[in-house]
């Protein structure tokens, strides 16, 4: 499989951990038609399900690490990912994840590599987020980071798409 | 004079947040604290004052591992009040969605939240290291699962296709037939489960518990019924409130049910065995006599078993339902809102799950209530969690406490996800 997926990890209904949601929903209507984008509401199982074979698997969810809110940070979690804006920062082990449910996307890479079900590549993309309360609208600097995480990752999807093209 | 106190802080990102407390003092247990917070209190305020045709979509939010359970009691309860009810090929689809919920929860509890417990592992991703293909299992049920409430319910996690009557649209009977294919190797997957689990090394506790649990006299009640409970009374689910009340209690934000003016019953897995085991499947019935589970189970720690078994019934009942599936005339029946009462039961893969709507002639929402299993559970896990600790205090402090966690696990609460990743802090 040639095409990177692209998964967004959240819950609608606590407030900035929808940020993942919405940036899958967004990049629907802006990626090709071949490239999968699937929204996760924190199904570990799912993940590993979805990017089993999969060369490039580009992940957008909240995090709080204590940086900013609306801080977008891009994690290698796996492999080279293709340069793009900033540089790459190793993959995360401390980050405090906004996920309300019981396994994060490092639990996920964990179980993947148990079970020898990981994607080549994985990056992951954070978005600081400040509100978790329950029934919360995403905050202005979370939802200024999802577009502009959206912009990002519509750029960088093509060139993946060209870039693992076998020759 | 000797104290003890185990303290287990920190059970986050699941249903609310947790801790547990455990005081001794001269070698008798004094405090026993599970602290739960629940977030389906916000929910019911937050459903106040929204249409009628709204609290499937709204509570499935509550759970992202059981939200059909929350959409069956919602529906049941909405449909109650505005004098329907959904039969025929309408409540098998219902059904069918329902089974589809139990097979990813109870798969994803028995192969990653509870087995390591008996392997002598922290957590499922650091026994799939060692026992791949059993992970992978776990895996390939929950699939099965997945599918099925993806075929009926649009999506596998909180399904979009669920509605006050219905559904918005009726599956073809060409649509299922692959979940069927997908279901009969489940099914072996299953069978291997019982039999993998039944052969754990378990303690040695049992404990005289009083259950409580949805029955049909016509299946394994799990989409509705009566109420019935093991010293044989029993209730309609519009009695719910003359039977069950809430009650605060000074350690924690949750509230504490009791059952006629008991606190202490038990909903769950090894309720709904002991209450309507004779009606599981016959696959699944001689499954669980060769486990050796026996027609009524009181060790906590064989709920496991149970659990298993019920996999096992779940598969071989949704067969059942796509094999004699008729597609219905319409998806869904009308539900006209009228002022009115409507209570709805359901049997979450956790336990009994409650819900109750008042609305108004414009179909609006007064009044909400939901009560959850875990809830109805947390004074039972208390006395599990007493009578287990007080004959063992002499135990070093890290199997104590381990083993206190093992007792809170076995009930499948709502944060035993969180369970594995525990901070733990034991003061003498």
């Amino acid at each position: 499989m040639h095409a990177p997926i692209v998964i967004g990890i959240g819950n609608d209904f606590r407030g900035d951990d929808a940020a993942g949601l919405e940036a899958a929903r967004l990049l629907r209507g802006m990626l090709p038609p071949e490239v999968p984008v699937i929204e996760n509401e924190g199904d570990p199982a799912e993940l590993i399900e979805a990017w089993t074979g999969v060369d490039l698997v580009i992940v957008i969810d909240t995090a709080i690490s204590g940086a900013p809110p609306g801080a977008v940070v891009r994690h290698t979690v796996l492999g080279s990912s293709p340069a793009q804006g900033d540089a790459p920062q190793p993959p995360p082990t401390t980050i405090q994840y906004a996920s309300s449910h019981a396994l994060g996307v490092v639990d996920a890479v964990a179980l993947g590599h148990a079970l020898g079900r990981l994607p080549r590549e994985l990056a992951l993309y954070t978005i600081e987020g400040a509100d978790f309360g329950l029934g919360a609208p995403m905050t202005p600097a979370v939802r200024h980071a999802v577009e502009e995480t959206v912009a990002t990752i519509a750029d960088l999807v093509p060139q993946s798409s060209v870039r693992l093209r076998p020759s | 004079m000797t104290h003890k106190s185990i303290r287990i802080g920190g059970l986050t990102r699941v249903e609310g947040e947790g801790s547990l407390l455990v005081r001794a003092r001269d070698g008798r247990v004094t405090d026993v604290e599970l602290n739960i917070y629940e977030p389906p209190r916000f929910f019911e305020a937050l459903l106040r004052g929204r249409d009628h045709t709204e609290p499937p979509d709204i509570t499935a939010r509550i759970c992202g591992i059981c939200p059909v359970a929350y959409q069956m009691s919602a529906c049941q309860a909405i449909e109650a009040a505005c004098g329907i009810e959904v039969t025929g090929p309408l409540r098998d689809l219902r059904l069918l969605l329902y089974y589809g919920e139990w097979i990813e929860s109870h798969a994803l509890h028995i192969c990653l939240l509870h087995a390591p417990d008996f392997l002598g592992y922290d957590s499922g991703v650091a026994m799939a290291a060692d026992h791949r293909h059993l992970v992978e299992r776990g895996l390939t049920l929950k699939k099965a699962g997945n599918e099925l409430v993806a075929a009926l319910g649009g999506r596998a996690i909180h399904p979009v296709n669920v509605r006050v009557g219905g559904f918005y649209r009726a599956p073809a009977r060409a649509e299922l037939a692959p979940v069927a294919e997908r279901l009969r190797r489940a099914r072996e997957e299953a069978l291997a489960t019982v039999e993998w689990v039944a052969g754990f090394d378990f303690p040695d506790v049992e404990h005289d518990y009083r259950f409580l649990a949805l029955h049909h006299p016509a299946e394994y009640a799990i989409l509705s019924g009566t109420i019935a409970v093991s010293d044989g009374t029993g209730f309609a689910a519009a009695d719910w409130p003359a039977h069950i009340v809430e009650e605060q209690v000074p350690h924690s934000t949750a509230l504490h049910a009791r059952l006629d003016g008991t606190a202490g019953y038990l909903v769950g897995a090894l309720a709904r065995y002991a209450l309507n085991g004779r009606q599981l499947s016959p696959l699944a019935r001689s499954a669980a006599e060769a486990a050796g589970l026996g027609p009524v189970c009181r060790n906590p720690f064989r709920s496991i078993v149970v659990r298993a078994v019920e996999i096992l019934h779940a598969c071989d009942e949704a067969i059942r339902i796509i094999e004699d599936y008729t597609e219905p005339q319409a998806p869904s029946i009308p539900a006209e809102p009228r002022p009115g009462v409507g209570h709805g039961v359901s049997e979450a893969p956790r336990g009994t799950l409650y819900h109750r709507y008042r609305i108004d002639g414009a179909g609006l929402i007064a009044e909400a209530d939901i009560v959850p299993p875990t809830s109805q559970n947390q004074a039972r896990i208390e006395m599990d969690l007493r009578h287990l600790v007080e004959p063992r205090l002499d135990l070093p402090e890290a199997e104590l406490a381990a083993l206190c966690e093992r007792a809170v696990r076995n009930h499948d609460p709502c944060i035993s996800c969180s369970a594995h990743f525990l901070h733990l802090h034991l003061d003498r």
